[in-house]
Parts: structure tokens; sequence; C-alpha cells
């Protein structure tokens, strides 16, 4: 992680290629140094974070007031520092029997700040400040300034669950694990009003770019893991499946066993596992198979590979049985030489620098949040399943020579609807996941597709896709605007890639013409955008038959509905 | 360590915090005669001091210097000790 001084620095360059990310930035105690941070950690990810910062202590002012600077600047994300130690002179001010509905005030001012801004709202949470006004008996007293804070800080996780915009920024978090004395100088405090310490900015702006990253669709998708002295402690080929250090009884093995319990628990979150070892492969799979005490199984895993090969080269193997960004892969192995060959060859792998103790790995690993989300839904533990079926079509398709034969065999079938109640939290997050196979990569969260649902203005379409070997669950998304009476316009179109070359594009497009037909209207006109990531879509219209418009400020094609002949494809409506 | 070498140690801190290598201080420089030397630039140098000579300030030195040589002073208390 970057130093302050190094963020600051980041400030002198030449920002004027990167995408900008207009932000607002109140708070209710010195900002500067924390706007500073932020804007520095933006170049860090790849943004130019353009920051409106509001007057010193306009929190309110700034939200009640609809004619505000706040409402004028049109942010996506607006920051909001509210500090415990203003909320402890909040305290200190009101009359003892009044006390106990500190946290509630506070919670009714976020709930209307949620319901006036449409921006998505990143809010610290409330580090502890542990007065010892009553000592450990606090816990037993609702008024007492420990109680309410605590109370806050879980009625805000609430909140957050029920306002779709509000994302809380962890910072009692941060002071856990960074501890109140580093967070906090109160030195600088006293004289500046300045509340975290120069040594924790760069870990909140690095936690507060985490969230805004994540809803910008750089999440991280996959974890690959190295075996030996990662997973377990010592040598498979050299020391045997049964003589490895994990779980309880050899060893440091309860270091391997947690962590194990850890990377299990992201795979039950929906991260991607993949094994990249220097090992024979039936010698690298004995463990999962034989030894009780692993805890991780072979089931557990989406891709294995164990050959003698240079990991660089089986990390592209496993990127493309994914077909996933190498920017959203995370590489851990415990051998330095391993690692600095991954960052040299494949640079947008993340490949944290794990410590020579095992011991350290864990608490070194929580202290980078490496996978921060901006959404989940259950269906990300199938994800693991998914792909292992993906790994298994691979195979197949290998033996049929014609590709038609191959596709034919999979026995295809989608299933169309609109956006609903199951579906519409799979929809948003594809939406922030998908980078390749996306038009013109607008991002929706939840509440922004409730209201598409609900609109007469547009008209959407969300496909799944199963078939002989599993089912792949939501898949794609169509998302058409009603421009005039005859014309349809392609406000969103992705797709995930898992389900490239499937002809899933000609399906989705022989549904929304048929749509079209049906209901009156003359041609549909669709735009690409173009990002770092999608070129891969840079041609979909033209090759979809789609015709390029001439005189305009985008890439937009437009094709005719009346002469559209449906595209082959092999895949049926499910009824 | 004598008053020379602190001030010449505080004369690096304040170029790589300042980004400014021709920085000169002397005993009687001000923030007034050095541009990029704010209120908040200001807590950076502190920490960096603090850090450099492993001693901390008080929050009333941090008010209270009117120039670098009472700065120093403050210094060369706390090194001393």
């Amino acid at each position: 992680m970057k130093d302050f001084k190094q963020l600051k620095r980041n400030l002198k360059k030449d920002l004027s290629s990167l995408p900008s990310l207009k932000v607002a930035l109140l708070g209710d105690s010195a900002t500067q140094l924390l706007a500073t941070a932020l804007r520095g950690e933006g170049v860090e990810r790849g943004f130019h974070i353009d920051l409106y910062e509001a007057e010193y202590n306009q929190v309110e002012r700034q939200v009640l007031d609809r004619t505000s600077e706040l409402y004028q600047w049109g942010a996506k994300y607006v920051v909001v520092f509210q500090s415990t130690h203003k909320l402890m002179e909040r305290h200190a001010l009101l009359p003892p029997d009044e006390q106990r509905r500190l946290a509630d005030e506070r919670l009714a001012f976020v709930r209307q700040l949620c319901q006036s801004v449409e921006a998505h709202i990143i809010y610290y949470n409330y580090p502890e400040i542990e007065d010892t006004v009553f000592g450990s008996y606090a816990n037993k007293v609702e008024a007492s300034f420990t109680y309410q804070v605590r109370k806050l800080n879980y009625e805000l996780m609430r909140l957050s669950a029920e306002q779709k915009n509000l994302f809380i920024c962890d910072l009692a978090a941060i002071q856990h694990k960074m501890g109140r004395d580093r967070l906090f100088d109160p030195a600088v405090y006293v004289s500046t009003e300045l509340l975290l310490s120069i040594d924790a900015l760069p870990v909140v702006a690095s936690r507060t770019l985490d969230v805004m990253c994540a809803l910008e669709g750089q999440a991280k998708k996959c974890l690959i893991l190295d075996l030996d002295n990662t997973l377990w402690g010592g040598v498979v080929g050299d020391d045997g499946w049964e003589n490895l250090q994990v779980g309880h009884g050899l060893g440091i093995g309860k270091a391997f066993t947690e962590l194990q319990q850890w990377v299990k628990k992201l795979k039950e979150r929906g991260i991607i596992l993949a094994v990249c070892s220097k090992n024979d492969e039936d010698k690298a799979k004995e463990p999962f198979e034989k030894n009780p005490e692993m805890v991780l199984r072979l089931e557990d895993i989406a891709v294995f590979v164990a050959n003698w090969k240079n990991k660089a080269d089986n990390i592209r193997t496993i990127q493309q049985v994914l077909n996933i960004g190498f920017d959203s892969m995370v590489f851990l192995d415990d051998n330095p030489f391993e690692r600095n060959m991954v960052r040299t060859e494949l640079p947008d792998v993340t490949v944290p620098e794990l410590p020579d103790d095992p011991s350290l790995y864990l608490e070194f690993l929580y202290a980078q949040n490496l996978f921060e989300t901006a959404s989940y839904s259950t269906a990300d533990s199938d994800r693991t399943q998914q792909y292992r079926v993906a790994a298994q079509r691979m195979v197949a398709a290998q033996a049929f020579t014609n590709e038609a034969d191959f596709l034919k065999s999979l026995q295809m079938e989608s299933e169309v609807t609109g956006f609903n109640a199951f579906n519409t939290p799979r929809v948003a997050q594809l939406s922030q996941r998908s980078n390749q196979f996306n038009l013109r990569t607008v991002r929706y969260t939840e509440q922004q597709i409730e209201a598409i649902a609900a609109s007469p203005e547009y008209v959407p379409f969300a496909f799944t896709l199963a078939d002989k070997f599993g089912d792949n669950g939501l898949i794609g998304v169509i998302i058409l605007q009603r421009q005039d009476a005859t014309t349809l316009f392609v406000d969103t179109w992705f797709m995930s890639c898992r389900v490239l070359k499937r002809g899933m594009e000609h399906f989705m497009l022989n549904t929304i013409v048929a749509y079209a037909h049906q209901h009156g209207f003359r041609r549909i006109v669709g735009e690409y955008l173009p990002t770092a990531k999608n070129g891969m879509v840079a041609d979909h219209y033209p090759q979809l038959g789609f015709v390029s418009m001439e005189d305009t400020a985008t890439a937009l094609f437009a094709l005719d509905v009346e002469a559209y002949q449906p595209k082959e494809c092999y895949i049926k409506k499910k009824r | 360590m004598n008053r020379q070498d602190i001030l010449d140690k505080v004369q690096d801190i304040f170029r790589d915090i300042l980004d400014n290598d021709d920085l000169v201080l002397t005993n009687e420089s001000t923030a007034d005669d050095i541009e990029e030397w704010d209120s908040l630039t200001h807590i950076q140098l502190i920490k960096a001091i603090e850090k450099d000579f492993s001693i901390r300030f008080t929050s009333r030195e941090i008010l209270s210097w009117n120039n670098v040589g009472e700065m120093i002073d403050s210094i060369v208390v706390k090194v001393k000790v």
C-alpha cells in the first residue's frame, strides 16, 4: 500500500487520460487530507476522481437543502464521513434521559440522506471510542455512549440492507485492525480537527476505493492457489499426503486449516477457486481425496492445474477455461520466485506478497481486502459447479469435428423472462461484473433494475441457459428502450462470457426482433460504447446484420425489423 | 547530534514532503517564506519529523512555533532525553 506522501504525489501526474469519476465528499471534521488521499488512491486504481469537497461541517445543510452544491455537482458517489467525535459531543449535549435516542436520531438522518441522494452513498460507520464512563457496565446501560455507538453500527448494517444506494465503508473494522491509537492522533486532532492519522489515511482511502471499484465492476472473481506450503505445510511429493501439516495435530497445521476455512468461505460466496501447482497431478490431488484433515475438497476447485510447466502459462490456461479477465484473478503462492514471475508475465493478476511465516498469512490477507463486492446473491455459490461443468464441456467439444454437431449435442434451452423479484439481484450483479461482452457498460443497481421493470418506457429481457451438462442460470440481459412508435433502442446488452460461442447472441437477437415485430416496431438501433475491456463486441452489431448509421457522434447501428431473417441457432426456448 | 545536524535533517524532511529539492531552511524560516508549507502540509511535516527522530510533539508545541528555530528547539530537548 502506498503511503500518504506517495498518494499526494500521484496528483501531480497527468490524469487526463484516466476515466473520470464524479465524487462528493461531506464531513463533519476537516476532510482535506482525506480528500487528497481519496484522489491519490483513485489514481492508483486508474480513475481520475473529480471531487467536490463540501465546506467544513456542512453535512446536514448540503443534504437537506435541495439547491446545495451537492445536488448541483451531480456526483456518482457521495462519500459521507460523520465522526464518532462529533457524535460524542452530541451525546454530551443531550439531557441524560434523551441519550438513549442518540443512535436513532443519527439513523433517521442517514435514512433521509439515502432518500434524498440518488447517487451511491458511501458512509463510514463509527469506530468506537471507549469512554469508560460506565466501564464495562456500559453494556448494560442503554444511554451509555458505547451502547449507542454499537447500536448505531448494527442498525447501519440493517439500513444498508434495506436502502440499496447505501454502502457502508467499514471504518470501525479498519480501527479493529489498526488499533485506535494508530487510527487516531489526539495531538493532531486537537490542533487541526483532523480525525484520521497520516498513517490511517491511505488505508481508509483504499477501503473507500474498494467499494467504488466493486460498484464500477472491478471485483475479483477467482482465487488461484499454490499447494505446497501455501495450502498445506510440507511438500506432498516428498512427504506424502498423510504427512502434510494440516489440521490440529501436526506441526503448524492449524495455520493451514484456518486458511482453508477462509478460502472455502470465499468459494461459498462465489469466488471461483483454481489450483496452480508444480506437482504430478495425481500426487497433488491425493491430499484432497484422502487426507481427512483437508477442509477443501476436489469439488471445491473449478480448475485444477498441476504439472511442471511455468506458472504464468498455467494461469493463462486457467484464464482460457474460465474466460474472465486477468485483472479479476488473485494468485497466492508462498514462493517469491513464482510470485515475481507471474507479476512480470501477467501484470494484471493480483499477487499478494505473502509473509514468510504461514501463521501470518491470514491476518495479512485480511488487511488486503481483496474480495470487496457490490452485490451478493445465493446463486453465487453455484458458480464453481458451473465452471467445473464448463471444463467438462471443453473436453466434450474436442470430440466433435463440426461445431454445429457439438452445439446440437448440448441440447441447450433458454428461459426468457422480464425482470422479477427472483432475478433482479442477479441482473444487477451481472451488470456490474460483465466487462467484455457488454455493449454500453451501463452499471445498474438492484434499485435501478426495479425501476426499469416498472417503467413503461423500457422492455427488459433476462435470459438463462441450461444444457445437458448443467444450468448456467441467468447469463444474458437486454434492455430495450422505446425511442418512438417505430424505433427500439438497445439500452443494454450484456452476456456472461461463460456462454460465448454457443449461439446465444443469435437467440437473443431472434427474441428481441420477434418482440419488435409483434409490437409494430420497424427498427432496432444499437450502440457500441468502447471501454478498455469490451473490444470483443466492437463488431457485434455489424456481424449480426445491423447497418452502421452515418454522421453519428457514437457508433450507432440500425436493423430493419421487416427484412430480418431469424438467425440459425441450436437453443430452444423453454416453455 | 548538534543543532546544525538537526536542522540539516529537518531540511531533508521538508524537501521530501514538500517535493522541493531547492528548499533551504534557516532558523528564521516561517510558513510565510515557503509556499508549500500550509496548515495541512504542516501536519505531514510534523509526523515525518516525529518518525525520523522517534519523538512525539505535544498539541501545544504543534501550534506554538513561530519559526523553524523554535521547532528545532523542541526537537533538541526531546532528542537529548
